[in-house]
C-alpha cells in the first residue's frame, strides 16, 4: 500500500537533513507502528510523506498503492488516500467543523470524480461517528478544534479519519494527551476501519496504545532511518529497556 | 488666519465647480454656515496629520476621476431579504424604481422636497452632528457635503420599523459626482435598520447625520461596491442618548479609493457603539477607515472591529480613536483593526489611539497584519480541501469577527456569500 525507499529529506530553510534514507512498506490489511526517541524524525516522515511545505524531498521515492506521492500536491494526496492524524491538530478561528469536514469529504470525492455527499446523508453518518467516538454534537458546531481540549482534538482527528476514509492512515501521536478510556474510543475507532484494502502506520512513544490496536510490525526509527524491524514483541522490549540497547546494536 | 497656498488654491477651485441648490429652504443658512466652515478649514491636503496615510487629491478635485460602469451585482444586493428601497442613480432619486415610501413607524422625505416643507427635527440636524464633528479633527468634507448636497433621505422612525430601509445606489455615468445627505432620527424606544448598496457614483461624497434618541437602536449594514475606479468620502456622524444602540456594519469590495469616517458620540448613560468592516482588496484599492468614538456618558460600551484583506498592491488603512472624557467612568472600549496580506505588495497602515480621561474604564485596543497562516492551510489542505478554497476558507475565518457584529442572519449570509463569491472570481 505504502511504499517508501531511501526517502531522504531536509529542511528547506537551514538545509539541514532530517530523513536520512528511509526504508519502510505497509502492506494492505496491516498496521505498522513506528517508535523511536525524541526528534528522531518520525513526524517529519509523517509530514513530508503528507506534503506539507518546508521540507525538500532529495532523494528516494513514496508511492500509495503504486502511484508516486512526493510529486502530488497536499491535497492530491488526500485524494489519493492519504490520510494524517495530526499530533498536534490546528484550530482555525471561524471555520465551522462541519463546514470544514464536508468541504473535505466532497473536495476528495471530486477529485476521484466521485458523486458528492448531500448534506442530509453527510449529517447523519457524521452524527452516527461522533456517537461512537462520544464527541458531542455542540463541539462540532464550533471553529475547527477550537476550544477542545488535547483528547477531544485527537478524537476529532479520528472523526475525520473515519468520515473520509483514507486507504493508508498515519498515526502520529494520537495517543499522546489520552486518558484511559479515550484511548480505548481512539482505538476503537482505528480498529473498526481496520480492513483488508487499508494500512495503518501508528507513530507512537508507548505500548498502551498498541495493546488495544495490535500492529503486524514494529519499526524503530532513530536518527532519520529505520534501524530495526520486528514483531509486536519489539515493542515490549523498547517498553521494557528503552532504545540504548537497540541504538547500540546498529551502532 | 490664512490657509496655506497650495490648499487654499485647492479649496477654491473645488469650491468653484460647486453650487447650492437654488430651492434650499431652511437648509440655507446652514449650508452657508457649512460653507465657511469649509472655508476656514481648507479641504484636506497631503500635508494633514489627519490625511497622512491617504492622499485627498482625488477626493477634493474640482471634477471626479472617470470611473467604468460595471454590471450590477458584485456586492451583496440583498436581494432576498424584505425591504423598502430608495433609488439613486448617480446621486438623483429615481421615484420610479423606488418602492412607496408608506410604512408604519416611519417617516421618509426626500432632502430635495423637505426643503420647501417644515420639518422641525431635521432643522435642528442639519449639519449639526456634522458641525460638531468638526472638532477635535477637522472633516472639511463632510462640511462640504453640508453646504452642497444635491439630495438625500430624511428618515423619522417613530416605532419598531418590521422592515429595512435600503438605499440604492446605482452608478451609470462614468463621470457622475454625487453629493448626497441624509439625516436620520430615532425616536425613543424606535428601532430602525438602514441598508446602503452599490457604487453610487464616479465619486461619491456622503454624509449620514444619524441622532438616535434614549432607548433607540439604529442598525446600519451596507455594502459598497463593485466598480474598480469609484472614489468614495463617506461620513456617518452618531449621537447616542441613554440605552441607545447603534450598530453599523460596512463590506468594501473594489473601488480604486475609498475613506469612511464614523464619528460617534455616546451622550447617554448605558449606550452601546458598535462599528465593525470588513473590506477586500486587490491591486488599485485604497481603503481607509477613520473611526472616532467620544465616550461622554456612564457605562457605555464601544467596539470597533475592522479586518481587511489586501493583495496585489492593494492598500488599506485604519485610524481608529476612543476618546473618553472626564467622567465616563465604567467605559467599555474595544478596538481591533487586523489585514490579512495575501502578498508582499499589500500595503496595511494603522494608527489606533486611546485618551482617556476616567479612571475606571476598561479599553482595550490591537492592530495586527499578517499573512495566512500555512500550519492551518496545510492543515485544511491534508484533509482534501483544494489550495485556492482552503486559502478562501481561511480568509473568510480571518473576516468572521467582522461580520458577526452583523445582527441580523439573513444580511450576514448574504455578507458571507457576496464575499465568497468574490474570491472565486478573483482566484490567481
Ligand atoms: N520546521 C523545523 N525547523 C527546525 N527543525 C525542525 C523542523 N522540523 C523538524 N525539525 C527537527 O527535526 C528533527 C525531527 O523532528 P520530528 O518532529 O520529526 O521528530 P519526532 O520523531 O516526531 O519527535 P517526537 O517524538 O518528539 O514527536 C528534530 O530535531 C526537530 O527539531
Ligand atoms: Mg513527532
Amino acid at each position: 500500500m505504502l511504499e517508501i525507499k531511501n526517502l531522504h529529506a531536509s529542511l528547506e530553510e537551514e538545509g539541514k537533513e532530517i530523513l536520512k534514507g528511509v526504508n519502510l512498506t505497509v502492506e494492505a490489511g496491516k498496521v505498522h507502528a513506528i517508535m523511536g526517541p525524541n526528534g528522531s524524525g518520525k513526524s517529519t516522515l509523517s509530514y513530508v510523506l503528507s506534503g506539507k511545505g518546508g521540507y525538500e524531498v532529495t532523494d528516494g521515492s513514496a508511492t500509495l498503492a503504486g502511484v508516486d506521492l512526493l510529486s502530488m500536491e497536499a491535497e492530491e494526496r488526500a485524494a489519493a488516500g492519504l490520510f494524517l492524524a495530526f499530533q498536534y491538530p490546528v484550530e482555525i478561528p471561524g471555520v465551522g467543523n462541519m463546514t470544514f469536514l464536508r468541504t473535505a469529504v466532497n473536495a476528495q470525492r471530486k477529485a476521484r470524480g466521485e458523486e458528492e455527499m448531500d448534506a442530509a446523508t453527510f449529517l447523519k453518518e457524521v452524527r452516527a461517528k461522533a456517537k461512537d467516538l462520544k464527541i458531542d454534537a455542540e463541539m462540532l458546531k464550533r471553529p475547527v478544534n477550537m476550544g477542545f481540549s488535547g483528547g477531544e482534538k485527537k478524537r476529532n482527528e479520528i472523526l475525520q479519519m473515519a468520515m473520509l476514509e483514507p486507504k493508508m492512515c498515519i498515526l502520529d501521536e494520537t495517543d499522546s494527551g489520552l486518558d484511559v478510556d479515550a484511548m480505548k474510543l481512539v482505538a476503537d475507532g482505528v480498529n473498526a476501519l481496520r480492513s483488508p484494502d487499508r494500512g495503518f502506520l501508528v507513530i507512537t512513544h508507548y505500548q498502551r496504545l498498541l495493546d488495544h490496536i495490535v500492529p503486524d510490525v514494529v519499526h524503530i526509527m532513530a536518527r532519520g532511518q529505520i534501524i530495526k524491524t520486528g514483531g509486536p514483541d519489539l515493542a515490549l522490549e523498547v517498553e521494557r529497556n528503552g532504545y540504548a540497547d537497540i541504538l547500540a546494536e546498529v551502532a | 488666519m490664512g490657509l496655506p497656498q497650495a490648499k487654499l488654491t485647492a479649496t477654491e477651485a473645488r469650491l468653484a465647480s460647486l453650487a447650492m441648490p437654488v430651492q434650499a429652504g431652511w437648509t440655507r443658512p446652514l449650508r452657508e454656515a457649512a460653507l465657511t466652515r469649509v472655508q476656514d478649514l481648507g479641504l484636506p491636503g497631503r500635508r494633514d496629520e489627519y490625511w497622512r496615510f491617504t492622499r485627498p487629491d482625488e477626493l477634493i478635485s474640482a471634477a471626479p476621476v472617470p470611473a467604468a460602469v460595471l454590471p450590477p451585482a458584485e456586492n451583496a444586493t440583498f436581494e432576498d431579504i424584505d425591504r423598502l428601497r430608495l433609488v439613486f442613480v448617480d446621486g438623483v432619486f429615481d421615484p420610479e424604481a423606488s418602492d412607496d415610501p408608506a410604512l408604519a413607524g416611519l417617516e421618509i422625505t426626500r432632502l430635495a422636497e423637505a426643503e420647501a416643507q417644515d420639518i422641525p427635527w431635521a432643522a435642528d440636524l442639519y449639519g449639526v452632528l456634522e458641525s460638531r464633528g468638526q472638532s477635535p479633527v477637522p472633516r472639511p468634507l463632510a462640511a462640504l457635503n453640508t453646504a452642497f448636497a444635491t439630495d438625500g433621505v430624511l428618515i423619522r422612525a417613530t416605532g419598531k420599523v418590521e422592515k429595512p430601509v435600503n438605499l440604492v445606489y446605482r452608478h451609470c455615468d462614468e463621470t457622475s459626482d454625487a453629493i448626497l445627505h441624509h439625516l436620520i432620527r430615532v425616536e425613543p424606544g424606535a428601532d430602525l435598520t438602514v441598508l446602503e448598496t452599490g457604487p453610487a457614483a464616479a465619486r461619491f461624497n456622503k454624509v449620514m447625520e444619524v441622532d438616535v434618541a434614549d432607548g433607540g437602536a439604529f442598525h446600519h449594514v451596507r455594502s459598497q461596491g463593485r466598480d474598480h475606479d469609484r472614489r468614495a468620502a463617506t461620513h456617518i456622524f452618531a449621537r447616542l442618548g441613554e440605552e441607545s444602540i447603534f450598530k453599523s456594519f460596512t463590506l468594501t469590495m473594489n473601488g480604486a479609493m475609498t475613506r469612511n469616517e464614523v464619528v460617534i458620540e455616546l451622550t447617554g448613560d448605558e449606550g452601546v457603539a458598535h462599528v465593525a468592516g470588513a473590506c477586500m482588496g486587490d491591486g488599485s484599492f485604497h481603503h481607509d477607515d477613520t473611526v472616532f468614538i467620544t465616550h461622554d456618558a456612564v457605562n457605555c460600551e464601544s467596539r470597533q472591529v475592522f479586518k481587511k484583506v489586501l493583495r496585489k498592491g492593494a492598500t488599506g488603512v485604519f485610524q481608529g480613536k476612543i476618546l473618553v472624557k472626564e467622567g465616563a467612568q465604567k467605559t467599555d472600549g474595544y478596538q481591533i483593526s487586523q489585514s490579512l496580506l495575501l502578498d508582499e505588495e499589500a500595503n496595511f497602515l494603522a494608527k489606533p489611539e486611546l485618551e482617556i480621561y476616567a479612571d475606571d474604564v476598561a479599553c482595550s485596543h490591537g492592530s495586527t497584519s499578517g499573512a495566512i497562516d500555512e500550519d492551518a492551510l496545510f492543515y485544511l489542505r491534508s484533509r482534501g480541501v483544494p489550495k485556492a478554497e482552503a486559502q478562501d476558507m481561511m480568509v473568510l475565518s480571518f473576516l468572521a469577527e467582522a461580520i458577526e457584529e452583523i445582527e441580523s442572519q439573513a444580511v450576514r449570509d448574504e455578507v458571507v456569500a457576496s464575499l465568497a463569491a468574490w474570491l472565486e472570481r478573483h482566484r490567481r
